[in-house]
């Protein structure tokens, strides 16, 4: 309920020619202000809820791409940015690159456009929050029933 | 009788703990949804909400823990609890002196977060919080000095309720107070230790490693950190208390505006800025209080 309320973000650049890294930085400025949303640029993947990609994934990005999502704590979600980070965009049959962000990690939303619009950045985030919303019911109930599951182990000493 | 007037004169000690501990942390948590709203403002933008930052400590109520090591959690905890201690020692009127002690602790046990998980960035980012300690410990503890030498007592109470307007005893240390109030509400040219609102060459400093419910618990410590810090300013003006809470709210005012309008320095200009300020407003206030008061 509150997740939706104050979604903080991060982005990374996975070798993206960085039209659409200028066009996420602009929906901060004054002119879009998605801090209005209570989104706030982190920076930092421990703090983030959305992940937000740009770029075709190529193999030197790919670890960093994997790193960043497994330190993200859960409820989280994967946002790609730009027809690169969607499809691998007109790089897509170039024999260093994966083609696409969903390659490497699950994405929930995808915001094409070369570059994306800030317009389009700020839809497909505020999209991103409903999905945000859903993951948290069900990561509350993995909880409960990982919970459930050691009362049981205990119960039955299986964890020693 | 204003209502702080009726809590600085209530007699139940239980109550006033009770009033400080529920009421502190909304206090800070709209001072500081306030200043999220001005500062978007003095950047011509709209603003997050002023409920803002209840919003993001809730939010960090409900995600997942990742704890990397174990004495981590330990310390914020201590963190926090000192602070509320802290907090309370001075709303229910004790020892000032104890108070900045208690502080300082609660201060050395959040460095002590910072040095128990191994990331780079969490190191230096403690290692500017002891720096940044080592620069306003003294002007605070000159401050608790000059209030003992007007009014000849340390109790926090008995300042309170002193009749004489300590301001105009104590320009210099109030001064000084200002310059080390920057810091300690980790306001713009000396927010070294961890990121506040940007993005900065440690990713969030100090916090980096702190997520989901550790996170909230520092969030909601330093709301009742900046209660307790807004409350020392009010013991200046404490003759009135409508000129003790309209001095704390354009000081804090005052701290936005200086937040947008300065870069961030660095650590050894904050520390020679700090002490020569120290040196300069607040022994040199108290040395000529010392000799003004001789019989």
């Amino acid at each position: 309920m509150f997740l939706k309320k104050s979604p903080w973000i991060i982005h990374y650049d996975a070798t993206s020619c960085n039209g659409c890294d200028i066009e996420v930085i602009a929906s901060l400025t004054p002119m879009y202000d998605l801090e209005r949303f209570g989104i706030i640029n982190t920076g930092n993947p421990k703090h983030a809820d959305i992940f937000v990609v740009t770029g075709s994934v190529n193999e030197s990005s790919r670890q960093v791409v994997k790193n960043i999502y497994d330190q993200m704590p859960n409820p989280k979600v994967v946002v790609a940015v730009g027809i690169c980070a969607t499809s691998g965009g007109i790089f897509r049959e170039c024999y260093n690159v994966l083609g696409g962000v969903d390659k490497v990690i699950p994405v929930d939303v995808y915001v094409p456009g070369c570059a994306a619009r800030p317009e389009s950045i700020i839809d497909g985030i505020i999209k991103a929050l409903d999905i945000l919303e859903r993951r948290l019911v069900e990561f509350r109930k993995a909880k409960t029933e990982a919970r459930r599951q050691e009362k049981r182990l205990r119960r039955y000493h299986l964890n020693d | 009788m204003t209502p702080i007037d009726y809590f600085i004169h209530l007699d139940n000690i239980y109550l006033k703990a009770i009033i400080y501990v529920v009421l502190a942390p909304v206090l800070g948590g709209l001072l500081a949804g306030v200043d999220r709203k001005i500062s978007a403002r003095l950047q011509s933008r709209i603003g997050p909400p002023i409920l803002q930052p209840f919003y993001d400590v809730f939010k960090l109520f409900s995600k997942e823990k990742i704890i990397v090591n174990k004495f981590q959690n330990f310390n914020v905890i201590l963190f926090f609890v000192f602070m509320v201690f802290t907090g309370s020692l001075f709303f229910l009127g004790g020892d000032l002196l104890l108070v900045i002690f208690a502080l300082t602790l609660a201060g050395v046990f959040f460095a002590l977060a910072g040095f128990s998980v191994n990331s780079p960035y969490c190191h230096i980012g403690a290692e500017r919080e002891l720096i940044q300690m080592m620069s306003y410990d003294p002007m605070i503890i000159l401050v608790a000095v000059g209030m003992y030498q007007v009014t000849g007592t340390f109790r926090v109470d008995a300042i309170a309720m002193y009749d004489g307007p300590l301001i105009l005893y104590l320009p210099g240390v109030f001064l000084g107070y200002l310059h080390v109030l920057t810091i300690k509400l980790r306001k713009s040219p000396f927010d070294l230790a961890m990121s506040a609102h940007a993005h900065q060459e440690l990713v969030s400093g100090l916090k980096t490693e702190f997520s989901g419910t550790t996170l909230a618990l520092i969030e909601i410590g330093h709301w009742y950190e900046n209660v307790l810090l807004l409350g020392i300013i009010y013991l200046f003006f404490a003759f009135n208390s409508f000129i003790g809470v309209a001095a704390m709210l354009v000081l804090y005012f005052f701290e936005i505006i200086i937040d947008n309008t300065y870069a961030r320095f660095k650590w050894e200009l904050t520390f020679k800025s700090t002490w020569l300020v120290t040196a300069l407003f607040g022994a040199a206030n108290i040395i000529i209080l010392y000799y003004a008061m001789q019989p």
